[in-house]
């Protein structure tokens, strides 16, 4: 990812940008905290984030006009929060002591005439900054004529408070000044490096300078600038039309102004952000009840009002993506965010990649992207991203390792097969199924073939593979193109029959990786053939559709069809159709992440009391691995032999995933075309006594019965072992591929009984020299 | 990250070499993974070299240390 991707994948999300309040405020305060610390009563809390943004804060919180109230999101679900009346309530409480700031003396000399809003907040900036600051007022003391005026709404005492913290910050006062007299701009400017003019409170006609049609001296926002060199000016007509708020912000972008002319910028640099702006931000009304304002007396609100005002704030952040997607949330943030640590993450020369994790652990299922007003694709960011690390050799061989091999067992002897129908020299059609339907359901994969051999006129050819989706999610590229090298191949071979699709990640993968392969889903070919129901449920199913068909509503609708002229009742998921959820083996993440896959696929188990109904595989498995009840669409027509109650069968696990393709092929072979299966590996045939209880440990762990085989089946042949006196049992490892397996185990009777078994993947070189 | 102390248990030398019937017994040994070489002090056989990992060793100290060699 270069720079620029960078900066285009962060400006897509627009999580971070400002709540409406914040945006509508000339000087941005920040309501939507504000509202979080009234809710909490916490008024200390709510002092310091009016004094991050606001000027004269015990007197501005008080008459603050609320321009940002018609922007207010929660305005479009009830009245727009009172903020005013909020600070209001914040500010009548004692203001929290805080120590100043030191900052370093500016040898610079600044004039401010006038004490209004705008010259008031002007000066103190400015002295904040560390300028020498001299207010030249035309009356006796400061801020006379704004005392009078807001007497019933600002207490002597929050002035003198104001105006003693300037005094503190060392601003010189020159009361009594002739502010009118015709020469004084000259002076100032022969005294002073700036002079900013208070207009609020100042007669404009007063002022040698060029003035705008309405009498002002003029001033463009935000820099305020006059016509006059060194001289800006803010604050509008006072007191018709005056703004308490736009005052004060004129006299912070005047002081801004100043303060770029003394370093030697341009005034007018970088001011986008000053001043109220559109804000693309995102924010869902969905399920938002409507609530009037809560009412206030003539002194505003008490506590408990304010706190019960603010709670109605809506708190605006987008998170459309993460309210839906539990990778998203348990990564602690958003996908700017995210964007940001991948791209580090890649940039890194020394030290640890610490968003591997974050990379290897999306399932691709598309939804972040669907819910996204800015189309925001998580999908894509993670998986060109994890291309580059196989690219660069930075992938960590333990993300995708297990799926990578399941792929390569599907893509070898024991499963691959591609033949015509028996007796037939050509095929009409070639069933696919896939590599997880025969792991998961051998005996229908067999049924499905018959039903369709017996349906379709001029032979329905089989082929057992792997699509490679494995590699493609782990951006295994060129892993990616031998597998569907080796699989074009075989299908060539059988002369490029079009396709029945069972399994709807197939579709997908050949979709992208294949265009030029014709493909049916399987359902639209039930459609036709009229598979009769089998085994009606029981009631009512919940309709789970795999994310791989997020963008394929005619697959949605083609298993909708068939199951519902069936006479089943579905339910439709909250999320369903093209927001459904991945179950969590999607993109790899139950290799990379399993705490996390299995966290995904228990709140999709949760959505419904009802049974689901998948149709694909390892939905229907990793549902049923968190005890949810779960049917295969295809168990309606073809229902598994031997099971009373299919929704109630287990995830067979990997050992027999495995098992179960081996079978299907070798007992495919046997029955149809009357051939034998190629030989089983010796290690095969070591017969294994696995306890229940050690079965699961070897589930979590990812051991392979055949891995224990190869471990014992090696150790007994070299004699490679330990033994442990006391209890019999004997110790031995083997390195069959990256990992190295250990087993702990008995012979008894033929066999072998297995105690325990665990793997790592660092090698011993052996002895270190001496 | 060490890898070079604190890696065996009294229970791990209880077990004994097959091969020769010898006691296992504690010695500096290189372990590698990702090209990052280490010693460690492991139990194993003197005679025939065999080397005990224990589950403890694979699980914990060993599964960490794997890991942030990956993410390097
Ligand atoms: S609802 Fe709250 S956060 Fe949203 S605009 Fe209104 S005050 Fe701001
Ligand atoms: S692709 Fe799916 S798992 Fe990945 S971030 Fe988007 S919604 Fe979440
Ligand atoms: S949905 Fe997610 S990615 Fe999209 S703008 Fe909102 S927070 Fe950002
Ligand atoms: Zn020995």
């Amino acid at each position: 990812m270069e720079q620029l991707d960078l900066r285009q994948w962060e400006a897509r999300c627009i999580e971070e940008k400002q709540p409406w309040c914040i945006a509508a405020c000339p000087l941005h305060v920040d309501g939507r905290a504000l509202c979080a610390k009234a809710a909490a009563q916490d008024w200390a809390g709510a002092w310091q984030v009016l004094l991050r943004t606001m000027p004269l804060t015990a007197v501005l919180g008080r008459i603050c006009d609320a321009p940002c109230r018609d922007q207010c999101k929660r305005g479009e679900v009830g009245d727009p929060i009172a903020i005013h009346l909020l600070e209001r309530a914040c500010v009548s409480h004692p203001r929290p002591r805080r120590k100043p700031a030191p900052v370093p003396n500016k040898p610079k000399s600044l004039a401010v005439v006038g004490s209004g809003l705008a010259g008031l907040t002007a000066a103190g900036d400015l002295l904040r900054k560390g300028y020498q600051v001299t207010l030249y007022e035309p009356g006796a003391a400061l801020a006379q004529g704004l005392r009078e005026h807001y007497a019933g709404q600002v207490p002597d005492q929050a002035w003198d408070e104001e105006l003693e913290l300037l005094n503190k910050l060392g601003l010189k006062v020159k009361a009594e000044a002739p502010v009118d007299d015709p020469g004084i701009l000259d002076d100032l400017l022969d005294n002073h490096d700036g002079v900013f003019l208070s207009v609020d409170v100042l007669d404009p006609e007063a002022w040698p300078l060029e003035r705008g049609e309405d009498g002002r001296p003029v001033t463009a926002r935000p820099v305020q600038a006059t016509a006059r060199e060194g001289v800006f000016a803010g604050g509008l007509a006072w007191p018709e039309g005056f703004s308490p708020v736009w005052a004060a912000a004129q006299g912070r972008w005047g002081a801004a102004s100043l303060d770029r002319l003394m370093q030697g910028v341009a005034p007018g640099m970088s001011r986008e952000n000053d001043g109220p702006q559109e804000t693309r931000l995102f924010t869902s009304l969905e399920g938002v009840e409507s609530l009037p304002m809560v009412p206030a007396g003539p002194e505003g609100y008490g506590d408990e009002a304010a706190a019960t005002e603010a709670a109605r704030c809506l708190q605006c952040h987008c998170l459309e993506c993460v309210k839906v997607c539990p990778y998203l949330e348990n990564f602690g943030a958003y996908p700017k965010k995210y964007a940001r640590e991948i791209y580090n993450n890649q940039s890194i020369v020394m030290g640890a990649r610490q968003a591997n994790k974050l990379i290897n652990s999306c399932s691709l299922c598309g939804l972040c992207e669907a819910v996204c007003p800015e189309d925001f694709a998580m999908q894509d960011l993670c998986l060109a991203t994890r291309q580059g690390m196989v690219a660069k050799g930075k992938m960590p061989p333990s993300a995708h390792e297990f799926a990578l091999l399941d792929m390569r067992f599907s893509l070898g002897q024991e499963f691959r097969l591609a033949k015509h129908q028996p007796g037939h020299a050509a095929s009409a059609y070639l069933f696919y199924p896939g590599c997880q339907l025969p792991a998961s359901a051998p005996g229908q994969v067999r049924a499905v073939y018959e039903h369709l051999c017996a349906s379709l006129p001029g032979g329905v050819g089989l082929m057992l593979a792997c699509c490679g989706a494995p590699a493609y999610w782990g951006g295994q590229e060129a892993m990616l193109a031998e597998a569907l090298a080796a699989w074009k191949e075989d299908w060539q071979a059988l002369g490029s029959p079009p396709l029945i699709m069972a399994c709807p990640s197939c579709v997908d993968v050949f979709r992208r990786h294949l265009p030029e392969v014709e493909q049916r889903f399987l359902w639209e070919v039930l459609a036709e053939t009229g598979a009769p129901m089998q085994a009606p449920p029981a009631g009512a199913l919940a309709m789970h559709d795999p994310c791989t068909t997020r963008h394929d509503k005619a697959a949605q609708q083609a298993v909708r069809g068939v199951v519902g002229k069936a006479g089943v009742e579905l339910e439709e998921l909250k999320l369903g159709r093209e927001l459904t959820e991945c179950c969590g083996y999607g993109g790899l993440m139950s290799t990379a992440n399993p705490p996390l896959a299995r966290e995904v696929i228990t709140r999709r188990a949760g959505q419904s009391e009802r049974d689901y109904l998948a149709y694909c595989a390892v939905c229907r498995d990793r549902l049923a691995s968190v005890g949810k009840r779960a049917l295969h669409a295809l168990d309606l027509f073809f229902p598994p032999q031997g099971e009373d109650d299919p929704a109630a069968r287990p995830n067979p696990g990997w050992s027999q995933r495995r098992e179960n393709r081996a079978r299907l092929k070798a007992g495919l072979l046997r029955d149809l075309w009357g051939e034998e299966a190629p030989a089983m590996e010796a290690h095969r045939q070591v017969k294994l006594i696995i306890p229940p209880e050690v079965a699961p440990l070897l589930e979590e762990r990812r051991i392979l019965i055949e891995d224990i085989q190869k471990v014992i089946f090696e150790a007994e042949a070299q004699g490679d072992k330990l033994c442990h006196p006391e209890s019999g049992h004997f110790l031995a490892s083997y390195q069959p591929y990256k990992a190295v397996f250990w087993v702990e185990y008995t012979p008894e009777g033929e066999g072998y009984r297995v105690h325990n078994a665990y793997a790592h993947r660092m090698q011993v070189k052996g002895r270190a020299r001496p | 990250m060490s890898m070079n102390t604190d890696n065996i248990r009294p229970g791990d030398l209880e077990w004994t070499c097959c091969k020769c019937g010898g006691k296992l017994e504690p010695a500096p040994v290189v372990v590698e993974y990702l090209g990052n070489e280490f010693t460690a002090e492991l139990p194993r056989c003197p005679r025939c070299g065999l080397v005990l990992i224990s589950e403890e060793l694979a699980l914990g100290k060993m599964a960490e240390v794997e890991q942030i060699l990956e993410d390097k």
